[in-house]
């Protein structure tokens, strides 16, 4: 049977043949499970899509490369967990596009450093990560805390996701540029109507201690202050 | 036998081709007089290839590997990572097992005076320390600029175990629901003060640590304004988290434009809770490190 090839390389349109089928099982094995992608998401409580503020963060997390030295995904492994918490679970980047996992820990995971530090702390960590931490070796970006955050547009790329399937509602939508002013301001005057949209837990607060504008900064410590923290791990059943 | 047929066939039809030099028969191909022997592939090689064949059926047939409509195959031995991750933890735990029960039961004055338990605290501690505490109060506890110093003997909140545990646990002006929690006033932000009297205040308080000479006008406005928090003599008040004032430790700095941005700005420092995020074992052993740096009372 080995000694076949011969006859299939001599005969093109048999070589074509058998090379579709060949590569037609590569790809339904590689292709199919992607329609059901979702019977592998948890069911979870808790989860929700970004804040306007926090989606803008997310945005300069991305423009700034930070996935390049920074995973967000705590892997199932004994000294992960131990050092991160627990280990990251799909529902948790659901709404994530695109998500953020990556692939080279130069400086730690961030999956779930919302809450770890204090508002205070990433302020002095961006704008000059020696400050806190002397070994690091973090680029220092303290033009954030100079730039106002982007969010003339939000509610367009808030469309963009919900056309996409993540689940904001048109409210959502409207409300977008105010709802991250509120989520930004020390003072809040619309924090319940915020609150409504995304649950009562949204930090709302002036995170870069500048309340006169909301900066870049702003925006990005939002982000990190809500990652890892949105799932209720007390009623989630682990996987087997 | 049939291949040997076919040879023959073959060499009837297009002539010899068996290669004189090596005797080797050649593919029959010729390009400018260049002829492509048929050697078959190295035995070592098809051995080895076959080899992998095998072993991805028996991969196949062990470990989860192909999709399946609703999921993928299981596998003979049902190994997940997460089954192998509660394993290992499991395995830890077991090991742990001899002090955590008895961790669990004693308050944290009774393991401090327990040799064994009170070891196996201060290395949980220690190592919880360095992933979730050293990023501002610095990998040996001695803090930084707006982060406090762990092993001296001055407490904005208190030193005692049952402090330490709180601040731990709730945090400090945190999110949590049971946080310490205090505001000091933006004297100047807010308009309480204008620009000279918090001039002289501040001069006032750093006098207490013999900083500046003595401001009677900043003595009054501190008896007004100051001392229903940091005390008539400025040795602050735990209770509500005021740091002392006249032991000349400065968590925002000493110099005269520092101590003036802490009254017009005020700082309320924030310190994030635990509780949820690490395990009560793991808070409990955080109590008795942090208490054991030196400062502890």
């Amino acid at each position: 049977m080995l000694d076949k090839h011969g006859k299939i390389e001599r005969n093109s349109f048999l070589l074509l043949f058998l090379t579709v089928i060949v590569v037609s099982i590569g790809g339904l094995v590689e292709i199919v499970p992607l329609f059901r992608v979702e019977t592998t998401i948890e069911k979870v409580e808790g989860m929700r899509p970004y804040t306007p503020l926090e989606l803008a963060g997310k945005s300069i997390y991305i423009r700034e490369g930070c996935y390049t030295c920074h995973s967000q995904q705590i892997r199932p492994l004994r000294d992960e967990v131990e050092r991160y918490g627990h280990y990251s679970i799909a529902a948790e980047s659901m709404y994530d596009h695109p998500f953020q996992w990556g692939s080279k820990r130069t400086g730690p995971d961030l999956a779930r450093i919302g809450g770890k530090y204090s508002d205070d702390w990433h302020v002095a960590h961006m704008i000059d990560p020696r400050s806190v931490v002397p070994e690091s070796i973090m680029p220092a970006y303290a033009f954030l805390a100079r730039r106002g955050a982007r969010l003339h547009d939000i509610d367009r790329h808030m469309r963009a996701l919900q056309r996409i399937g993540v689940p904001y509602t048109d409210e959502m939508i409207e409300n977008a540029y105010w709802d991250a002013m509120t989520q930004a301001s020390n003072d809040p005057y619309e924090a319940d109507a915020l609150r409504s949209r995304y649950g009562d837990n949204v930090n709302i607060r002036d995170f870069d201690g500048n309340p006169n504008k909301t900066t870049e900064l702003d925006a990005l410590i939002a982000y990190m202050q809500v990652l890892g923290t949105l799932v209720d791990f007390k009623t989630y059943q682990e996987a087997q | 036998m049939k291949k040997k047929t076919d040879k023959t066939e073959k060499a009837s039809r297009t002539g010899p081709e068996i290669d004189k030099h090596s005797g080797v028969e050649t593919t029959g191909h010729e390009w400018d007089g260049l002829k492509e022997l048929n050697n078959p592939a190295p035995r070592w090689w098809l051995w080895i290839f076959l080899l992998t064949v095998i072993w991805s059926i028996w991969y196949w047939v062990m470990y989860p590997s192909w999709p399946t409509l609703s999921g993928h195959t299981e596998g003979l031995y049902g190994w997940t990572q997460h089954k192998q991750l509660k394993e290992q933890q499991a395995e830890i735990l077991q090991r742990q097992q001899a002090y955590l029960e008895a961790f669990r039961a004693m308050p944290l004055d009774g393991i401090a005076e327990h040799e064994e338990l009170y070891r196996f605290a201060l290395a949980g501690g220690a190592s919880a320390f360095k992933d979730n505490c050293a990023a501002c109060h610095g990998i040996d506890a001695a803090g930084m600029s707006h982060y406090p110093n762990l092993n001296d003997d001055a407490w904005i909140w208190g030193g005692s175990l049952e402090d330490i545990y709180e601040s731990i646990k709730y945090g400090i002006r945190s999110e949590h629901n049971e946080t310490r929690y205090s505001e000091m006033p933006a004297f100047g932000a807010d308009g309480i003060l204008n620009r000279q009297e918090i001039l002289d205040v501040t001069d006032y308080v750093l006098s207490l640590s013999g900083l500046a000479a003595e401001n009677l006008r900043g003595a009054e406005i501190y008896r007004e304004q100051c001392a229903s928090c940091h005390g008539m003599d400025g040795r602050g008040d735990r209770s509500v988290g005021a740091p002392d004032l006249a032991d000349a430790i400065w968590l925002y700095g000493s110099s005269r434009d520092a101590v003036y941005s802490v009254i017009y700005h005020s700082r309320n420092g924030v310190m994030p809770h635990w509780d949820g995020i690490l395990s009560e074992d793991r808070i409990r052993q955080l109590t008795l490190y942090v208490h054991s740096l030196g400062g502890g009372e």
